[in-house]
């Protein structure tokens, strides 16, 4: 049984899409936010073996419901983990290539998927000068396949973005092998109007499914440039009662669900 | 841009240490004779990572000597880089993240400074920046990744693929960053520098032995017994510390792991200074905080005690 759609927040349908694409039995580079809660609600319904590494040098954190982490290196983020490697060292686990997935999002995304979370307007006298990186070029250049979740605004959609912080296939095609970037890429975009691919050869963002209510004419008016639609496109399942209740369960107080 | 040859030259690095004495003796000293070791010009590489362990009682003391030319290296750069753009005492931040939260926003003191030109901003990779000091505490020129390859960040600190010599694959040559010293706080220490971490480990080892000279404070010096029963739990060697403090409360308010935890409505309050009155609310709260208490311990009184005795439950909650 489904829940209405408008008492659904944003964070709450990317968490629930993004917990659906996770496998039992994999691991997950996930950060704080709806990453942290897509995850999570993995683990508590079909995926009770998937293990989450945090950017704060955490394996296997357990959460504490009511108490989920603002930071990724805070005591609520190693909440009851298995292994506080460091943070060198839990990046160095995806880079020898133990983990399958992982999340980012980013304020700027163009149409390959690359994503920008450092500066508006030119590097050394920006417009806007946004946080920076953080561990997500490395989550991005090291983990077998990445999940970008994110709320779908015109802003951030743009045909290219002013400065590739995250590679997503770069300039198409095999331009992101060819800059040695040997594993990964972005396998599936997460938003809040439906879920897109990147088409095999010329690696352009796709949509494959909308999400209900939405429609390719939302999607289009709301990306600066123009979006492939798969033949196949086929509409999501609305969160279920069940996904809700946990992630309200995790998020009492609603600080990251909204 | 291209990165300094101090920053990476592992030869020179290593001859700076050479020359340095490598004491198992006393290490004790106070605030101001430890923040005093920095100079201006220095490279610093300061612990912990974002509001979790950080040295802020030696970068309160730091401060209060009005240092300047300073170049600032810390994996997600907390609030702290902002109390020193404002101080005047950075011309140079190299981090992979400014801010303290979602919750915060973006760092408009990061924004003012960068959009500006006041100061210089060189973005790394969060993982490039923790090989940069892995590499160092290597002795090592730079250390081969895959990560950051094909990214406009390549272009940001000057960095360079190699061809590997075994397989002929692309790898970013991440380079080494020698720090002149590293501030570091930790649990416990005996009084010869001998350091204890508790729970997530950061990167502060790798700092220690990158750093030419290490200044470290600790919440408890125990005896040197103590820290023989359970010498698995050192992370940095006595030899490796320049100058100890003991300094109860020497991240607060951010937090150390199972002892306190941080205070998200005191970031709020900092914060909302900076909305009213953007650097003249960070430069009220330096006088307020920084420049006006006598002593590290007036600092925490600024604190009250209820406040921080409910961050020490929390912190025994979140850990047990």
């Amino acid at each position: 049984m489904s829940a209405p759609r408008s008492t659904v927040t944003a964070n709450e349908l990317l968490a629930v899409m993004g917990a659906r694409a996770l496998k039992d039995d994999t691991t997950v580079f996930a950060g704080v936010g709806a990453p942290l809660m897509a995850a999570a609600l993995a683990q508590r319904t079909h995926a009770p073996t998937l293990t989450m590494v945090i950017e704060g040098g955490i394996v296997g954190p357990a959460f504490k419901p009511g108490e989920l982490p603002i930071s990724t290196n805070e005591m609520r983020t190693a909440y009851r983990a298995q292994m506080l490697p460091g943070i060198t060292d839990a990046f160095l686990l995806a880079q020898r290539g133990f983990l399958d997935v992982g999340f980012i999002g980013g304020a700027q995304i163009d149409r390959f998927g690359n994503l920008n979370t450092s500066a508006i307007g030119g590097y050394d006298r920006p417009a806007v000068r946004l946080p920076g990186t953080g561990g997500a070029n490395d989550i991005i250049s090291l983990c077998r396949e990445v999940m970008i979740l994110t709320v779908h605004e015109k802003r951030r959609f743009s045909e290219r973005v002013d400065f590739v912080t995250s590679p997503g296939y770069l300039t198409g095609g095999d331009a992101r092998r060819d800059s040695g970037l040997l594993f990964g890429g972005v396998s599936r975009m997460v938003t809040t109007l439906g879920v897109f691919d990147f088409e095999p050869e010329s690696r352009r963002m796709r949509l494959i499914a909308l999400h209900r209510g939405a429609t390719v004419d939302d999607v289009q008016a709301n990306t600066g440039f123009e979006v492939l639609v798969s033949n196949d496109l086929h509409t999501t399942e609305p969160p279920t009662d069940k996904e809700l209740t946990l992630l309200r369960t995790l998020d009492p107080k609603r600080q990251f669900i909204g | 841009m291209t990165i300094a040859a101090k920053e990476y030259d592992f030869h020179a690095a290593r001859l700076r240490l050479e020359r340095k004495t490598k004491s198992a003796g006393e290490k004790l000293t106070t605030l101001e004779k430890a923040a005093a070791l920095v100079k201006d010009g220095d490279l610093l590489a300061i612990g912990g990572c974002l509001y979790s362990r950080t040295p802020l009682a030696l970068l309160w003391a730091l401060l209060r000597r009005r240092p300047r030319d300073l170049t600032l290296a810390r994996n997600l750069m907390s609030y702290e880089g902002e109390w020193a753009m404002v101080a005047g005492a950075a011309k140079k931040v190299i981090t992979a993240w400014m801010g303290i939260g979602l919750p915060w926003g973006l760092s408009r003191i990061q924004r003012e400074y960068v959009e500006q030109g006041k100061v210089e901003f060189e973005e790394w990779s969060h993982l490039a920046l923790g090989l940069r000091f892995r590499a160092a505490a290597m002795g090592v020129p730079f250390l081969p990744s895959l990560t950051m390859l094909g990214s406009d960040l390549m272009g940001v600190g000057g960095s360079k693929t190699i061809e590997c010599p075994y397989t002929g694959r692309t790898l970013h040559a991440v380079p080494a960053l020698f720090p002149d010293v590293a501030l570091i706080h930790v649990h416990r220490a005996d009084r010869t520098g001998n350091g204890q971490i508790d729970g997530y480990p950061h990167m502060d080892a790798d700092l220690a032995r990158a750093a030419t000279t290490v200044i470290m404070t600790a919440e408890e010096i125990v005896s040197e017994d103590q820290i023989r029963r359970h010498p698995d739990r050192t992370v940095i060697p006595g030899f490796a510390v320049d100058a100890l403090v003991h300094v109860p409360y020497g991240s607060y308010p951010h937090e150390c792991y199972a002892l306190y935890d941080s205070e998200p409505s005191h970031f709020t309050t900092y914060v909302d200074g900076i909305k009213a009155r953007g650097a003249a609310g960070v430069a009220d709260y330096l006088d307020r905080y920084v420049y006006a208490p006598a002593s590290h311990a007036d600092y925490i009184a600024l604190f009250d005690e209820r406040t921080r005795r409910d961050a020490v439950d929390r912190a025994r909650m979140l850990t047990s």
